[in-house]
């Protein structure tokens, strides 16, 4: 169970156990950190669980004779009627709060004493007259109640073991008569053997004790499983938000600062080609050349700065950059974007990617001859369809198309793309995203 | 001619500075940011702006909203914004006040130091300098006028909208004078523009391909 921390000590512990030889090992357990704490968590068990038990009893007992004594007719005091129906009323809204009291009173049992940590159900008050039932139809209060009826009975029948393990020495001398030397050889045996075994007798009892608390106090697995699926819902979407911001950050600090310099570069490469008079024509040829090397590189660099993330999509949305991307494909794209309402930055990051790299595969792969763009939102999705009427034949599955890597962003935020592509052509390709 | 600058990188701000002051212009002032650019263009009433796209605080698009309020404040102050890439929509937004006295280049285009002296006195001088990448950008998407031109009188379109005379295009496309003119007025007619003052049809030619 993931949500259970087991306990560092009982590992040094083994190791210390471990570690000693010769006839000292023998009593090693006996003084062992962690048999102590077995023996408190059993015996603390016993008289906890006791104590609990009989309340939760003693409510079910009431509420039982209160209601058995209504549905006979009372025929006693009116006031007596009126107790029974407090009662029979109270004593259900009484208990799921004390079950969930006592529950954490016995979760920090296990805490202290075992240092193993249970997590608590979720509890779901609702509101109205609803919040005083709901704890009737969820398993959890079942099977904590379980517990509370069940430690009595099984905790306190461990305890009690446990404590005559350890006080056998004491206990047996004790007992009944004067026996006689072979007896008397035999109860001393048997108690220095029920000394030995208490270790492992508490640890038992722990142990067994832990195993059914978790079960019985602890989440239920379909909880359990709807808290997991939650929290790697939540860390995917930070992941790709993470990842969304990272590249937002590195655009920025080319922009501020590579490109920057490049520009200042090829200006004064710029300048000097166009005022030196004096130089030879060797050095004027290798300032030209320079300078378009330069100019090449700022070329380059700004392809690949915007394909890391266009700033425009922050400053002015999903229709401001897409129109840019259309407009750079070398074959004419239709545009049309119809979304109402702005989604968040990684949806349309996701979207903006979409289309570039679909109109990429479309120009490189194709042989198209024009291509449609259509952005909208249907229901709470986000919907681009990139269509155009080149000869077919695509699939995201390949390795080199870009694609792949776009469905699989797309998948990150609970989106998909699809390729439709038969022999011949047309192609269309569809990301469906929620917008958020 | 005049000049107040507007760039936040201290480098190229030094680095434009002389390059303009090599070209001609008297730079009377260069600032880091848009809030600043608006104060100097009070103060200074210079002949032209030449402004960044992205500065702070934000570093999104604060240079052409700052292009914005100086061409609706001053309309006779002309203003050419640099950026490290060029946008359709900051385009559209620029152009929407008036084709007159405005540029938009990428950065790079001060690496060709004569281009863009060049595209600088026009633009000061009232004429439209815009990048080539943003003709194509606002040329593609308009695609219903678009489709009655032949790609020879789209092209020349296209070096109408990149602020360059008849002259210039005769220049570019090689062709003689007498060719870029019969072009020229083809456009007009296929754009049902009246035969009035000649450069008021090239601008109203101009607007109606970018659909401002």
């Amino acid at each position: 169970m993931p949500n259970v921390v087991p306990m560092t000590s009982a590992s040094t512990d083994a190791r210390t156990d471990a570690r000693t030889t010769g006839p000292l090992a023998l009593l090693r357990p006996l003084s062992s950190h962690r048999t102590w704490q077995a023996t408190f968590h059993a015996v603390a068990g016993m008289f906890l669980g006791a104590a609990t038990g009989v309340v939760v009893v003693l409510l079910g007992v009431l509420w039982w004779a209160a209601v058995i004594s209504l549905v006979q007719g009372a025929n006693g005091h009116w006031l007596l009627t009126a107790l029974y129906v407090v009662v029979a009323l109270l004593a259900p809204l009484a208990v799921p709060p004390w079950v969930r009291f006592i529950s954490a009173l016995q979760r920090e049992r296990f805490r202290a004493l075992l240092g193993v940590e249970i997590a608590a159900p979720g509890h779901a008050p609702g509101s109205g007259w609803r919040s005083i039932l709901r704890p009737w139809t969820t398993g959890a209060t079942w099977r904590q109640l379980a517990y509370h009826l069940l430690t009595p009975l099984l905790g306190g029948l461990g305890g009690v073991v446990v404590l005559a393990c350890w006080s056998a020495p004491v206990l047996l001398p004790l007992s009944v008569g004067t026996p006689s030397g072979p007896e008397y050889l035999l109860r001393f045996v048997g108690a220095i053997a029920l000394l030995f075994a208490a270790p492992w007798v508490a640890r038992g009892v722990a142990g067994a004790d832990t195993a059914v608390a978790r079960h019985l106090l602890g989440r239920g697995q379909a909880e359990e499983l709807a808290e997991r699926v939650e929290s790697l819902a939540r860390s995917r979407a930070d992941l790709t938000s993470a990842a969304d911001s990272e590249r937002r950050r590195i655009e920025r600090d080319l922009h501020d600062g590579v490109q920057q310099r490049l520009v200042c570069l090829a200006m004064n490469l710029g300048m000097a080609r166009a005022t030196l008079t004096t130089p030879t024509e060797e050095a004027l040829e290798v300032i030209a050349a320079a300078h378009d090397e330069a100019t090449a590189a700022l070329a380059e660099l700004r392809d690949f700065v915007r394909g890391l993330h266009p700033a425009v999509l922050d400053d002015r949305g999903l229709d401001a950059a897409l129109s840019g991307v259309v407009a750079r494909a070398p074959l004419p794209v239709k545009l049309r974007v119809d979304v109402p309402r702005r989604c968040s930055p990684s949806i349309e990051a996701i979207a903006y990617f979409a289309v570039s790299e679909a109109l990429t595969n479309v120009a490189k792969h194709a042989e198209a001859s024009r291509a449609e763009v259509v952005t909208e939102q249907v229901g709470d999705r986000l919907v681009v369809t990139v269509t155009d009427d080149g000869r077919g034949g695509a699939s995201s599955e390949g390795a080199g198309t870009g694609l792949r890597g776009l469905a699989q962003r797309a998948a990150a935020v609970d989106g998909g793309l699809t390729v439709v592509s038969p022999p011949g052509g047309p192609t269309t390709v569809t990301v469906s995203v929620p917008c958020e | 001619m005049r000049v107040v600058l507007a760039e936040d990188s201290v480098l190229l701000r030094a680095g434009l500075t002389k390059l303009l002051t090599d070209g001609g212009f008297e730079v009377v002032d260069a600032v880091p940011d848009a809030d600043r650019l608006l104060t100097a263009v009070d103060a200074h009433r210079p002949d032209v702006v030449v402004v960044d796209v992205r500065m702070p605080p934000t570093h999104t698009d604060e240079g052409i909203r700052a292009a914005l309020v100086i061409r609706r404040l001053h309309p006779e102050i002309a203003v050419c914004v640099l950026s490290q890439y060029v946008e359709e929509r900051y385009a559209t937004d620029l152009l929407s006040v008036g084709t007159s006295g405005v540029g938009y280049l990428l950065k790079d285009r001060v690496a060709q130091v004569s281009d863009f002296l060049d595209a600088l006195r026009r633009v000061a001088a009232g004429g439209t300098a815009l990048d080539p990448e943003v003709v194509a950008q606002l040329l593609v998407r308009r695609d219903d006028p678009m489709e009655r031109l032949t790609p020879r009188e789209q092209e020349v379109l296209r070096l109408m909208a990149e602020g360059r005379s008849n002259n210039g295009i005769t220049a570019a496309l090689k062709v003689g004078h007498s060719a870029v003119e019969k072009y020229v007025t083809n456009i007009f007619a296929k754009l049902d523009l009246p035969p009035t003052d000649t450069d008021h049809r090239r601008v109203l030619a101009v607007l109606k391909y970018l659909g401002t």
